[in-house]
């Protein structure tokens, strides 16, 4: 099983270019971040690998043209973790997460006794079972988010997509469900392709980093090659220093008033 | 353990909502059935209904005429309010469902507007009345079908949003033109407008028979696309990431609810309140999955709308009420009540 191949992918939006032409590789059991100013592309990205809006350009998933699967077989493939996921009124944990079996759920059936051990698993393994019966919106944020993240791990799909996963959360929130993340990847060698804000985060999870501007890769390589102090400042408009820590480089803001003494 | 337990209570058959709106809706068609006008012994008209469903035979002890009354104008009627409460809510809940919206009735895309101008032309135009109910039907379809069209003029990838302003758009239209034709035809104003406000035939079989395959196609579809309603409660791209087509399920469910309504409207008129406080009086008793909103919506509506027809025929000597001005003076503060106490429960 091969991961997400993609060449020039392109995108439109009411007329402007949003994407115009990226080339993507990702690896089974590897992390790409994709960082990026707002507006560069990071999200159109994301929903153009996920097959929910019309793309350019060629994108293969494992074995597979997107082009070629129908609806079913992508969710099949791809789960998506959406930036501000909508949140059903009422909606039990136990039947939100079921909504990730949608795939495998024949068209005019109903769920079997597979997807519930499979929806109770998912659930045991994000510390959610004793959340089963609790309806998703009276949750907390980072209940919710593992609900969420549970529901696409439910899809069981090789390929994991993150817009901005930690979101609204605070920030030991972040760090659970980043680590999260990290440990599924590991142990089921997903493919995760994630949108983050926090470049210490991009750099402390991805194994690479993807720098989009302006619909194109501007930057591509390892954490420290990518996130320098000089293109966190031409890319983002942002003064940062960059520090060396323990699991990658810290992206730390200065204010530029004080950056010279 | 304990978390097989809580989920498969979870997930399981949970019957309890529709066990007791099968037994409102039982009581329901009781009443209709023994209360009346002509008074009828209670016992009897029950026995004469049962006599009549196969491989029963049983003596009612009425006399011919009696049970006349009762198998050619209570039973018809209270099965007709049955057929047209239930469809109503039905589609009610199908649209509040697919387009998310909590105020979508079955008449948002245009079916009143479209059927209120089939209807207006067929008596206008002094047609037969037969003509009516087919004319009124016709105009609902066109109604809801040039929504569609109007909305996919934007693009192929037309939203739930677009769609609703589309049907705002011909109903208003639709409603200029019904107004219009009303008005250059004042000596049929009154006929216009008792058809407008509801009512249901008072003699014989013919608009069950004519409403039934209608509506059992109407709620086949929605039943088999109660599992896809509950996946577009998160939206229609997370829906379509989780592996559904938001937009082709939107259609048939339209085309599914519209189907019922039109009919149910072709024969009764423009019942209002039913197709939006049925299903949300049922949401609050069933939660949020279509799996259990759907069928406790169908018998809710028919509950409803035989009680409706009830107190419409019986609340005023010598004469009926329109049926729709029952349906919103019960159902109105009914509703009301609901949500207040459902508010102080919740919080």
């Amino acid at each position: 099983m091969t991961g997400v191949v993609c060449h020039g992918v392109t995108a439109r939006y009411n007329g402007t270019t949003v994407l115009g032409g990226v080339d993507l590789v990702v690896e089974p059991g590897e992390w790409v971040v994709v960082v990026g100013p707002n507006g560069a592309g990071k999200t159109t990205l994301l929903r153009a690998l996920a097959g929910v809006i019309p793309a350019g350009g060629e994108i293969a998933l494992g074995d597979r043209e997107l082009a070629d699967l129908r609806r079913r077989e992508v969710a099949a493939r791809v789960a998506v973790v959406p930036q501000t996921p909508v949140v059903p009124e009422g909606v039990a944990v136990f039947d939100y997460v079921m909504l990730g079996r949608t795939p495998y759920i024949p068209y005019w059936g109903m769920e079997g006794p597979v997807d519930r051990l499979r929806v109770n698993e998912v659930l045991e393994r994000l510390d959610l079972a004793s959340f089963a019966a609790r309806p998703v919106s009276a949750l907390s944020g980072g209940e919710r988010q593992r609900a969420v993240l549970a529901r696409a791990l439910a899809q069981d799909a090789s390929i994991l997509l993150l817009d901005e996963p930690t979101t609204a959360l605070d920030l030991g929130h972040q760090q659970q469900v980043l680590e999260l993340v990290d440990g599924l990847r590991r142990e089921s060698q997903l493919v995760v392709i994630s949108t983050l804000h926090d470049l210490t985060f991009a750099a402390q999870f991805g194994d690479r980093v993807i720098l989009l501007a302006d619909g194109v890769v501007a930057a591509e390589g390892p954490p420290e090659m990518v996130l320098q102090a000089d293109v966190v400042s031409r890319y983002f408009g942002a003064t940062v220093e960059v520090v060396a820590g323990p699991d990658g480089p810290l992206i730390v803001p200065v204010r530029s008033s004080r950056s010279s003494p | 353990m304990s978390t097989v337990a809580l989920t498969s209570a979870r997930t399981g058959p949970r019957p309890g909502p529709i066990v007791i709106s099968v037994g409102v809706l039982l009581l329901a068609a009781v009443g209709s059935l023994v209360l009346g006008p002509a008074g009828v012994s209670p016992w009897g008209a029950i026995l004469e209904t049962l006599d009549h469903i196969p491989f029963v035979a049983v003596d009612s002890g009425l006399s011919t005429q009696e049970a006349a009354i009762v198998w050619q104008i209570r039973v018809p009627r209270m099965v007709l309010a049955g057929l047209v409460g239930a469809t109503l809510a039905g589609s009610g809940a199908a649209y509040q469902g697919v387009f998310r919206n909590p105020l979508a009735d079955p008449y948002l895309l245009g079916v009143a507007a479209g059927a209120g101008l089939g209807a207006t032309i067929a008596i206008v135009s002094g047609l037969p009345s037969s003509t009516i109910a087919p004319l009124a039907f016709t105009g609902a379809v066109i109604a809801v079908v040039a929504a569609y069209g109007l909305a996919s003029l934007g693009g192929s990838r037309r939203s739930g949003a677009t769609l609703i302003l589309a049907g705002v758009a011909v109903a208003a239209f639709f409603t200029a033109l019904q107004t219009y034709l009303q008005q250059q035809h004042a000596d049929t104003i009154r006929q216009v407008f008792s058809w407008i406000l509801g009512r249901l035939s008072t003699t014989g079989w013919g608009d069950v028979r004519t409403l039934l395959p209608y509506a059992i196609v109407s709620w086949l579809v929605l039943f088999a696309y109660r599992r896809h309603l509950d996946v577009m409660a998160v939206g229609e791209e997370e829906a379509s990431t989780l592996g559904i087509h938001p937009a082709r399920v939107r259609l048939v469910v339209v085309a599914g609810a519209t189907l019922g309504a039109a009919a149910a409207v072709a024969v009764s008129g423009l019942i209002a309140f039913v197709g939006i406080i049925v299903p949300h009086i049922a949401r609050l008793v069933t939660g949020p999955s279509h799996r259990v909103l759907l069928p406790v919506s169908l018998t809710g509506g028919a509950a409803f709308l035989m009680v409706a027809d009830l107190v419409a025929r019986t609340v005023q000597s010598g004469g009926e009420v329109p049926i729709g001005v029952i349906t919103a003076f019960v159902g109105a503060p009914f509703f009301a009540f609901i949500l207040a106490t459902r508010r102080e429960v919740a919080t």
